[in-house]
């Protein structure tokens, strides 16, 4: 394939990983700009929904798409009560104090993937995604006879991947409409502006905490069901989306939502791109690199109203 | 001779001016109050000398020197010393500690020679046989007493202390305006208070902050009198 | 008895036992103790930043790699002898943390955590990128003849317990030294308040940053002796696992004291090597016992021990 076709196949791929990132990161972002709690087991919330989506389609059977319909709506419900519980049984208890938090939410990341490991076994599985054409995608040329269309080999993508870019559209949409219209969304977003003046207020902080942390929790075990058609389901698949996920909130500035989902698209697409055209370690190597230096000298990131 | 001057000292928050363009002489050996009601801009005006808040624009001379733009804690090892507004000592620590820490950072002390004027400092505010006791077991009124024996106990030439009577009973006032009294002469005093009885008892000079400028400044007489003063604490000005 | 001598004796006491030990512990047990002791000196380097400085880093493992391979890798590939390697190890060590310090520092509480935490990362995916002398996750033996130092074979498993009971009585002496110095005695009020401690003329970046190379090379320290006396560096000890695992051990022995790392590393390597017969999962005992400690026994073992029983504890 040409550089033409190949670059744009590596967006379209870096797309597909953007968008899942994006529904992650926004889980961190929640979570944080709500609670002021840095979950680190974030990622172990985006394995679950894909380990649990394994669980639903293999228990199901029939058809994939009603097993995968079925996941879709389970598994992040489920990933969404585990973490409310934890919240309430683990971090309210601790006050959200920064340091306990983060030691706590360590022991949680142990304790979730171990028992997955445990359950679930240390092989990775797949899932099958409920449609999956082929789409050839056209690439143009200036030739003899002017511009023609040429369809290369190997150009292309397919319904599914598509359909994931569009989900994730679609729940940010709602997301932006619970935020900014809702009444819910109301108490989340003076919460996160002046929690004491929102208690004073008479807003259900403490209930909201939990709510925030497992809707959080459950966009992220939502990736995860929209990507395991895509990998598959393996219980330390939580580490990279973790990072990634880190890198993109701080970048995108804490305290944005739109700051989080623009630093996603930004990053899932660059880091598809320079995977497929240069080492992705090396890539690694430079996103934290770059991410620890933001926090030293722009704390607030690149659209963040406050630091960290 | 000036200990701490101030030219021209602005502080905004946003668009708020809390403090403006301040002009402020402080002799050497003075007692002075700073007044003024609440908002006046006393604290961040104090915080800008001190290094606690950078200023926005203006001057701060400590002792000939200009400091606009050192650190707190080098101008406190100038010889500055500064007591908290909301009590801060370190309450997991001894007494004995509190005091310590502050002594062994002037550098001129053995470590014998350090638990001696400690005991010292101590027995001075009458703390002496509780010198084992964990700071955040003590009442708040002998917590203040604490911090200011910690003050005390760096041997400043300026002390800064910020409402220190608040929260002390009538009896721990009047221990304090005795202990101000007995410090006159030796170290230059700076005292934010809303105490009159205090101010009264214990100022050579008083500075009345008003919307972050100064109002007044006279002998304590003087501003009792001033009608200017009363206004704008009554909310008239 | 003076809280001086009490405590002199105590941990002495503490090192002789060690010694004793030597002499009637069975192999497995031997070889175990020998490593524990290792990882305890570099738990006692992080219990610095973490217990005594009130500072969360989650990158140690950063200093602890640098000290592996600044020893393993100048012996595979410029041939150092052991001495000159060790040296090198450290030598990276310090010169890391106080880059690493330097920049961190500028940055205080969750802000700190991550950053430190993406330092140590850029390192593991550094060990990583460069494979080909590293040898990545496989990693690589130092042989035999590269372990002599100053003419002690580290292979011997006597020589090897002995030397790293030296290594931790050395540590653990300037360790409680250190903490009763006065710089030791600014970290603790900087870390039971920070403002205060300030205005008292301090300067707190300073501090700050002695702690971290302080800490940072005694990482580094423990990591070059592991190198050496076991003969093998891997990038594992490069991992985020690295840099919980002192996390773990100080918050179990006990934060902010001397002994506490020695008990939670002792402690914690039994309980996990007890798991691993059970189940590949053993790192869930991990997890359990940091979420518990976290709700209920913040202080950990000589935390309380302190607490309760012994006031003069340091």
């Amino acid at each position: 394939m040409e550089f033409g076709p190949h670059l744009l196949l590596a967006i379209l791929e870096g797309a597909v990983q953007a968008a899942v990132l994006t529904l992650t990161a926004v889980g961190l972002s929640l979570v944080f700009g709500v609670m002021r709690v840095v979950n680190v087991a974030h990622g172990e919330f985006y394995m679950l929904g894909a380990v649990l989506a394994w669980c639903v389609t293999s228990t199901l059977g029939g058809h994939p798409a009603i097993g995968f319909v079925a996941a879709l709506i389970i598994a992040p419900l489920m990933v969404g009560l585990i973490a409310a519980a934890a919240d309430i049984f683990i971090l309210k208890r601790l006050e959200y104090e920064p340091k306990n938090t983060i030691v706590a939410t360590i022991g949680m990341l142990y304790v979730i993937q171990q028992v997955t490991l445990i359950a679930y076994g240390p092989e990775a599985r797949p899932v099958q995604a409920p449609f999956n054409q082929r789409i050839s995608l056209p690439w143009f040329e200036f030739g003899d006879a002017g511009f023609a269309l040429t369809w290369p080999w190997g150009f292309g993508t397919t319904t599914y991947k598509l359909a994931v870019i569009v989900a994730a559209v679609v729940v940010l949409i709602g997301l932006w409409n619970l935020m900014a219209r809702s009444r819910l969304g109301l108490i989340m977003r003076a919460t996160q502006l002046d929690r004491e003046m929102a208690q004073a207020f008479g807003m259900p902080v403490e209930k909201v905490n939990a709510m925030v942390f497992g809707l959080g929790a459950a966009l992220a075990a939502l990736a995860g069901v929209l990507i395991v058609p895509i990998q598959q389901a393996h219980y330390l698949m939580g580490a990279e989306p973790l990072l990634l996920s880190f890198i993109v909130v701080i970048i995108g500035g804490l305290g944005s939502l739109a700051g989080t989902v623009l630093a996603a698209v930004v990053i899932g697409l660059s880091d598809g791109v320079i995977s497929v055209f240069f080492s992705p370690t090396l890539a690694k190597i430079l996103s934290t690199l770059f991410v620890a230096l933001i926090l030293v000298f722009r704390p607030q990131g690149l659209f963040g109203k406050r630091d960290l | 001779m000036n200990l701490l001057s101030t030219k021209g000292l602005s502080r905004s928050f946003g668009g708020l001016r809390a403090v403006s363009e301040v002009d402020f002489d402080l002799p050497t050996g003075q007692v002075r109050a700073l007044i003024g009601p609440n908002g006046a801009g006393k604290t961040t005006f104090v915080g800008m000398l001190c290094g606690r808040i950078a200023a926005s624009s203006g001057r701060v001379i400590f002792n000939g020197q200009d400091v606009t733009a050192i650190p707190a804690h080098q101008r406190i090892a100038m010889g500055m010393a500064y007591t908290f507004q909301i009590t801060s000592i370190f309450g997991r620590l001894s007494l004995h500690e509190n005091v310590a820490l502050a002594m062994r950072r002037r550098g001129d002390l053995s470590d014998a020679a350090v638990d001696e004027a400690v005991t010292d400092a101590l027995r001075h505010v009458g703390l002496a046989d509780r010198a084992g006791s964990m700071g955040g077991d003590l009442s708040y009124g002998h917590q203040r007493l604490l911090e200011i024996a910690v003050g005390v106990a760096q041997r400043p030439k300026l002390l800064i202390l910020d409402e220190p009577t608040q929260g002390l009973t009538d009896g721990e006032i009047g221990e304090f305006n005795q202990l101000i009294r007995s410090m006159t002469g030796n170290t230059t005093i700076l005292l934010i208070e809303h105490n009159m009885d205090v101010v009264m008892a214990t100022a050579d000079y008083i500075t009345v902050l008003n919307f972050g400028q100064i109002l007044a400044e006279g002998a304590p007489a003087e501003i009792r009198a001033s009608a200017a003063v009363q206004a704008a604490y009554l909310g008239k000005a | 008895m003076s809280a001086r001598s009490k405590t002199l004796a105590l941990h002495v006491g503490v090192i002789l036992a060690l010694l004793l030990l030597h002499f009637v512990l069975p192999t497995y047990h031997h070889g175990n103790l020998a490593r524990i002791m290792v990882l305890s000196v570099y738990a006692m380097g992080f219990n610095l930043v973490f217990g005594y400085t009130g500072l969360l880093s989650l990158g140690h493992a950063l200093f602890f790699a640098a000290g592996m391979y600044g020893s393993g890798l100048t012996i595979a590939h410029l041939g150092f002898g052991a001495e000159a390697a060790f040296l090198a190890g450290v030598v990276s060590a310090f010169i890391i943390s106080a880059i690493v310090g330097a920049l961190a520092l500028r940055t205080a509480g969750v802000a700190l955590m991550i950053v430190t935490l993406m330092f140590a990362q850029a390192g593991w995916y550094t060990i990583l990128y460069f494979g080909e002398y590293t040898r990545g996750d496989e990693g690589f033996v130092i042989q035999r003849p590269d372990r002599v130092f100053w003419g002690i074979d580290l292979s011997d498993a006597s020589n090897r317990y002995l030397v790293a009971l030296l290594l931790f009585a050395a540590t653990l002496i300037i360790t409680l030294k250190f903490v009763e110095s006065r710089f030791g005695r600014v970290l603790v009020a900087i870390r039971e308040n920070e403002e205060r401690a300030r205005m008292l003329g301090y300067d707190i970046f300073r501090y700050k940053l002695g702690a971290v190379i302080l800490s940072g090379t005694i990482s580094g320290l423990a990591g070059a002796s592991y190198g050496l006396l076991f003969g093998y560096v891997g990038a594992t000890f490069a991992t985020v696992q690295y840099s919980i695992l002192p996390l773990l051990w100080v918050l179990l022995g006990g934060a902010g004291t001397v002994l506490g790392p020695l008990v939670g590393t002792a402690f914690m390597t039994y309980l996990i090597d007890k798991s691993s017969e059970y189940t590949a999962a053993y790192m869930i005992v991990a997890g359990v016992v940091l979420v518990l400690l976290t709700l209920f026994a913040r202080q950990g073992i000589m935390g309380e021990v302190r607490r309760r029983f012994l006031p003069w504890l340091p």
